[in-house]
Parts: C-alpha cells; sequence; structure tokens
C-alpha cells in the first residue's frame, strides 16, 4: 500500500514538473507567428477597438446582420482614450495583443507618425481615396515619406457653446447671430467675460482654464515643437497664451479639471455660460444637462477658427487579417458610414461628402434653440487654418503637461513657478 | 516503464541465479528509497519555485536588464546599451525627488499610527470583552472592501468642493481643506485611505502573537499589583517582538510601495499625482515612467530597481532599530 503510494506520489510529482517544464518551454517559443495571413470566412470574427462614442454600434450591427457579409466584425469600447492608449502602446511593445483595426486619437497620431512607430502600422494608401478626406485630416494620418498609416474618422472644428439665458441676465446680445460678435476675437472675448460675472456673479464665463488654453495655443503655428521636431516649448507665443489664461484664471474660470465631477456638476448648476465646442461636444452638452434650457451654439470663434480633436482608424502590422481590415477601416470611413456614424455620436465627419449630405439635410437642433448644427460645423470646418498648428511627435505629451501648468495656476500657484515646473517636465520628456 | 523493465530483470536472474543478482536489485531499490528521501523534498517545494522563477525572478532580472538599454517608444524590441544613463535621468529628474519625499511622507503618516492603534485595538480585543469573535472579525472588515470601492467612498469623502469633510467644515465656519492641492492635506487624505485599510488586518496579526503569551506572567503581575498598562508595556509588547518586526517590515514594504489609494484619490486626466505632483508617489513614478515620451521601459526599469533598493535598504535599518530598541527594553 506504502509502496504503491509513494511511487503514486512520485508520478505526481515527476507529472507536474514536466507539465511546467513545457509550459515554460511554449511561452518562450510563443511569439514567432507575426506576418502571417488568414483570410477570414463569412462567421470569422475581424476584431476593432474604439474609445469614447464613434457611433459604430449600428453599423456594425447591420453589418453582422447581413447575410452577404465576408466576415462577422466584434467591437470593443474603451470608455477614455488615455486608458486606451495604455493598452495601444503595451500591444505595439509587445508585438501581440490588439484588435486588427485600432482607433488612434488624433493628437497623439504624430507620435505614431514618428520612426519605428510607423512601421508598426500597415499602409494604408490607396489612390482611390486620396480626394475623400479634407485634406489636412488626411495629412495627419500620413507619415513624411507618404506612408498613409490612418484613415481619418471625424474633425474637430471649433464652435462656441452659450448659456442665451445666463446672457440675457447679463444684458448682452442673446440671439444667435448678434451674439457672434462677442466671439470675434479673444480680446473681445475677455473683455465680454469680464461684463457678465459682474452682472451674474455665481456664473464664471468659461467652463475650464483647460479648454480655453487647448483652443488659443491650437492657434500658435509651432506651439511646442519646430518643423525639425526639435522641442521648443519655451516661447514667446505659449507663454502668451499662458499668460493670458493664468490672468483670467480667478475671475473668468471655473478652475475645476475638464472631465472630472465639478465640472460636470457645473452644466447644471448654472456654472459658467460658454464653452468652446467641436461637433462632438454637442453631445456631451445634452448628456450632462438634459433639462437645462438655454444652450445655443454661435458659429463664431474667437482668433479665426480651431480644431479639437478627430480621430483616425488604423491596421497594426500584427494584424494578421490586414486586407479585410483594410477593407472594413475603409468601409466604416466612407460617406454613408460617417454620416451614420455623425448621426449617432454628434463628431464632424471628416469625409468631404459626407460633410455636403449633411449640410444638405440642413438639420436643425431643437436642444440647441434649432441651431443649424451641420452648416455651422460646415463654416467651422472651412475656417480652420491648415497646417496649424504644427503637431511634433511629442505634442500630445506636451500638451499634458501644459494642461497641468494650467491646473497649477488654477489651485493657486504662482504662473511662473508652474511655468517653471512646466518646462522641467518638457526637457524630461527628451 | 517498469513493465518493460521488470522482464529483463527477472530474465538476468534466470541466467544468473547466484549471489550477484538479488542484491543488485536490494540495492537498487535501496538507493531509490535514498532518493526518495533525499530528493523529493526539493520536487515538492519546485512549483513554487518554478513559478516564482517565472512571475517573480525573471522579470525582476529582465528589469534589471533592459535598464542599461534605450527602448524608443512603440517600439518592438530594446535597443543599444547605454551604461548608467537611465540611472541618470531618474536620480535627477526632479519629479523623481518630490515622489520620494511624497512616498516617504505618506508612508510615514500612514505606517506609525497604523501600528500604533492596531497594536492598541489588539491588547483591548485580547481582554474578556463580549461576543469576542464578532468584535475581531469586525476590524477585518476594511480590509476585504475592494480598493477600488474604498477609493469611491474616500474620494466623496476628501472631494474639493462637494466633499464631506469640507460641508462640514464649512457648516462649522472653518475654512475648507484644498484635499488635492496641498501637498500635506493629500498626503493626509491618503494616509487615511491605508489606515481604514491595514489597522484591522495588522491588529489581528498583533493580536494573535498576544494570544500566545503564557496566561500565568499576567497573573503574576496581577498579584504583583501590576497596573494593565504596565502589564502591556512589560509583559505584552516584549513577548510580541518577532510578530511586531514582522509587521513592521510588512508594512514598511507595503508603505513604501503604495499606488492603488493614491492613483485613485488623483483627479488629474493625466494621473500624474496631482498638478504640482503633490502625491505622486515612486510606484506611480515607475508606472507613469513607463507611458512617457522618450525610453520609457528602460527608464521605469530604473526607476524600479532605485525603488526596489531603497526599500531593502529601509528595511534593513527598520529590522536593525526594532531589534536593538526591543533588545533594551528586555534587558
Amino acid at each position: 500500500m506504502s509502496k504503491i503510494s509513494t511511487s503514486w506520489r512520485r508520478g505526481l510529482a515527476a507529472g507536474a514538473v514536466a507539465t511546467l517544464l513545457a509550459g515554460l518551454v511554449t511561452a518562450c517559443g510563443g511569439d514567432d507567428a507575426g506576418g502571417e495571413q488568414a483570410k477570414l470566412g463569412k462567421d470569422d470574427v475581424l476584431t476593432i477597438t474604439t474609445f469614447s462614442n464613434f457611433g459604430y454600434e449600428g453599423l456594425i450591427k447591420d453589418w453582422n446582420a447581413d447575410p452577404d457579409r465576408p466576415f462577422t466584425v466584434k467591437e470593443t469600447v474603451i470608455s477614455e482614450w488615455d486608458t486606451w492608449k495604455q493598452s495601444l502602446t503595451s500591444g505595439l511593445q509587445a508585438g501581440t495583443g490588439l484588435t486588427d483595426i485600432v482607433a488612434v486619437e488624433g493628437d497623439a497620431m504624430p507620435a505614431f507618425l514618428a520612426e519605428g512607430a510607423s512601421d508598426q502600422f500597415v499602409d494604408l494608401s490607396d489612390p482611390d481615396l486620396e480626394d475623400r478626406w479634407i485634406e489636412a485630416k488626411y495629412l495627419e494620418g500620413q507619415t513624411a515619406d507618404g506612408k498613409q498609416i490612418g484613415y481619418p474618422t471625424d474633425a474637430g472644428p471649433e464652435a462656441f457653446c452659450y448659456r442665451a439665458d445666463l446672457f440675457k441676465k447679463a444684458g448682452l446680445p442673446s440671439d444667435r447671430e448678434s451674439a457672434a460678435a462677442l466671439f470675434k476675437d479673444w480680446d473681445t472675448y475677455f473683455a465680454t467675460g469680464e461684463k457678465f460675472v459682474k452682472k451674474v456673479p455665481n456664473t464664471k464665463w468659461y467652463d475650464s482654464t483647460g479648454s480655453i488654453a487647448q483652443a488659443m495655443l491650437n492657434q500658435v503655428e509651432f506651439p511646442f515643437q519646430t518643423k525639425d521636431q526639435k522641442v521648443d516649448a519655451d516661447n514667446p507665443e505659449l507663454r502668451k497664451v499662458f499668460d493670458t489664461v493664468s490672468k483670467y484664471s480667478p475671475t473668468l474660470s471655473t478652475q475645476v479639471v475638464q472631465w472630472k465631477e465639478d465640472w460636470m456638476a457645473n452644466f447644471t448648476n448654472d456654472g459658467f455660460a460658454t464653452m468652446p465646442c467641436p461637433g462632438w461636444m454637442f453631445n456631451n452638452i445634452k448628456d450632462s444637462a438634459p433639462d437645462v434650457k438655454g444652450w445655443d451654439i454661435v458659429d463664431a470663434f474667437p482668433g479665426g477658427g480651431g480644431n479639437w480633436g478627430g480621430s483616425f482608424l488604423s491596421v497594426p502590422t500584427q494584424s494578421k487579417h490586414q486586407e479585410e481590415a483594410k477593407e472594413f477601416a475603409n468601409y466604416l470611413t466612407n460617406a454613408e458610414s460617417e454620416v451614420a456614424a455623425s448621426k449617432v455620436a454628434g463628431n464632424f465627419p471628416a469625409n468631404l461628402e459626407a460633410g455636403q449630405m449633411l449640410a444638405e439635410e440642413n438639420a436643425k437642433d431643437p436642444y440647441f434653440n434649432n441651431a443649424p448644427t451641420s452648416e455651422i460645423l460646415a463654416n467651422r470646418a472651412a475656417a480652420v487654418p491648415a497646417g496649424v498648428p504644427f503637431k511634433g511627435d511629442k505634442y500630445s505629451d506636451i500638451l499634458g503637461l501644459f494642461q497641468q501648468a494650467t491646473q497649477r495656476v488654477d489651485e493657486g500657484i504662482s504662473p511662473d513657478k508652474s511655468w517653471e515646473t512646466f518646462l522641467q517636465g518638457v526637457e524630461g520628456l527628451s | 516503464m517498469l513493465r518493460t523493465e521488470e522482464p529483463t530483470s527477472a530474465e538476468g536472474a534466470k541466467q544468473a541465479p547466484s549471489a550477484g543478482a538479488a542484491p543488485s536489485r536490494m540495492e537498487w531499490r535501496d538507493r531509490l528509497s535514498r532518493w526518495d528521501v533525499k530528493f523529493s523534498p526539493y520536487l515538492y517545494v519546485l512549483p513554487f519555485f518554478l513559478v516564482f522563477a517565472v512571475i517573480g525572478l525573471y522579470p525582476m532580472v529582465y528589469t534589471g536588464y533592459l535598464s542599461f538599454f534605450s527602448w524608443p517608444r512603440f517600439g518592438s524590441g530594446h535597443g543599444p546599451f547605454v551604461g548608467l544613463e537611465n540611472y541618470a535621468h531618474v536620480l535627477t529628474d526632479a519629479t523623481f525627488h518630490k515622489a520620494f519625499w511624497n512616498t516617504f511622507g505618506i508612508f510615514l503618516l500612514s505606517s506609525v499610527p497604523q501600528i500604533m492603534v492596531a497594536t492598541v485595538l489588539a491588547a483591548l480585543l485580547d481582554t474578556q470583552l463580549k461576543g469576542r469573535s464578532w468584535w475581531r472579525m469586525s476590524i477585518l472588515l476594511p480590509f476585504v472592501v475592494a480598493p477600488a470601492a474604498a477609493a469611491l467612498i474616500f474620494g466623496a469623502i476628501f472631494a474639493d468642493r462637494t466633499g464631506l469633510v469640507n460641508q462640514w467644515l464649512d457648516a462649522v465656519g472653518l475654512p475648507m481643506v484644498p484635499w488635492h492641492a496641498d501637498r500635506f492635506a493629500s498626503w493626509t487624505a491618503i494616509a487615511t485611505m491605508v489606515n481604514w485599510r491595514w489597522t484591522g488586518y495588522n491588529a489581528l496579526i498583533v493580536l494573535a502573537a498576544m494570544q500566545a503569551i503564557p496566561r500565568d506572567l499576567y497573573e503574576a503581575a496581577d498579584i504583583d499589583g501590576a497596573t494593565k498598562i504596565r502589564q502591556f508595556f512589560h509583559i505584552t509588547l516584549p513577548s510580541i517582538r518577532p510578530t511586531m518586526i514582522f509587521v513592521i517590515v510588512t508594512s514598511t514594504i507595503g508603505g513604501l510601495q503604495i499606488f492603488t489609494e493614491p492613483r485613485l484619490f488623483d483627479t488629474n486626466l493625466r494621473h500624474q499625482g496631482g498638478s504640482d505632483f503633490q502625491y505622486q508617489t515612486l510606484t506611480m513614478y515607475v508606472f507613469n515612467t513607463a507611458q512617457t515620451a522618450t525610453d520609457p521601459y528602460p527608464r521605469a526599469a530604473a526607476a524600479a530597481w532605485i525603488l526596489f533598493l531603497i526599500i531593502v535598504g529601509i528595511a534593513l535599518v527598520n529590522f536593525l532599530v526594532t531589534r536593538a530598541f526591543q533588545r533594551r527594553s528586555l534587558s
């Protein structure tokens, strides 16, 4: 009896060791599979990851319901870009683990265009598609040597949203046409703000220092880096933006951080009167303040125009279904799809034809006092200066540090000290 | 295996029925059983060490290796050898210095009161309370609450404008505390979360040690007329010395690796531990460094090794001080 049990135990131990060793060997030999392509059948799954709200749910549902579809699609939605960026980065570094199509945020695109990063993405260039999108946006997805690594999904031409009821209370012109004059340049905008807060002391002029800072710096031609990717954050134009928002932080700004609870709360408690408004912000306002009446959109933007956001669809080279991925990315960014997505998510399409289709429909939004949203966005898109700002490979990193610098001022640290910390942080990036 | 071999040895036995065969078979069995005694204990512990080697040792060694190389962001493999450059970058980084003092501050604000309260709590639970098990179990309750859930609760308590504490302060006419902007206030808030979670856990460990103290020591002290407080300092504390050292060392390590609480406390978009890095800890620094623009992984690896050495150093000092102190109180 005891002999049997000893040998049994011995066998068990040997087996356990063998299993472990086998596990080790397979674990070590697992990364040689890249590059091999496999054709997808009707019920095989092509995967895609998006973040926030791309408005693809209905499109993908319809695609999968179609009996003639060449393959099935499964979408993963991550709630915020910053979270997805981390997984995307580690997936690229590991060379495995990403979906066949990945959504990339526009501000981060320059980093993926850099040498060493761009060869992790499939070249999506297609002579038939070159004139499909807003040119500036299309070029943002292209490397210096002409490799196209992303198809534009949407653009973020900015208008200004404002609370007409609060404007009336402050004795300001509140209808869309006459209010536009208050947004003709930044000086007028800030001067009006100072008048406004005197009349309505419990409401601030704008939603956050960060959003105004971003709007202003995106009108600077070279905010952070020069044309040859040299980091140059300590320049007078950027400092001017920083000093301006610092100056108005105590009087005009809510001094809260964008996207956080306090910021959200301000939508419903008359916390602020104006905010920079790209198309995708419309839905955010509606969701945050469904019962507030008085929101309106003005067809103007201080200092001309500006773009905030807009994303791309890319195919990483680690995908085993690159052909199908390219095909599906093409489908999602064609005119009909972008119109459909725009109607769900409120994004302004980067596809030119889609923009036209929306303009022809000329939908009016009852929530925003029947503002002709697509017409306004089309006008705002035309006002965005091409190639401004220049986004270098560290644009998104430095932008993060800059937002943090403005937040420090909001929290009471002196602008000079905050600027110094900002420059230190920028230095640490290289 | 055995089946195929058996006939051969049986054959061998038939061919040579003389003296030689039987002892050789005996010898084989003998050797097997000797090996069994000698080697099977190692076999039994081997699985643990294999798993440890794969998920513990290997990453640590590889991290050390990586810290001497460059690795461009988004690249799929590491670049050339760069010597100590990554270490130099981390050690001269102003954010790292800040993170170091933040970690140290939060550690002192959490570990010190935590262990003192835990010991007193254990001493109180070591008395003849009614419903002892119930009391003892309930102090462990915070420990089983998921840290993320706890962070939500404390987030509501320490919110800058709408938080519970600030509303109370406001109601009695005191100024509100900028929990996320002031360095010391943020440390206090984070240390509160840590203490809430770990005090009960440590108290239970200390309690277990206290219960192992022979009761006749206390009876003798009672007869001699020693007060309860005197008994605590002269019997209880010296008797639980090894456990105290264990609790102090583990909470030192835990305190220096603190990550979840400050990260979830952070209201920043980029989770840098406050707009001015007021409460970025060293582990957060390691994590954030792995996301930056230049050589993210190697620099994070260097920072991780520096953190490791700091922890070893402090744990050692901790151990020596505690031992010296306890020795003196024993004599």
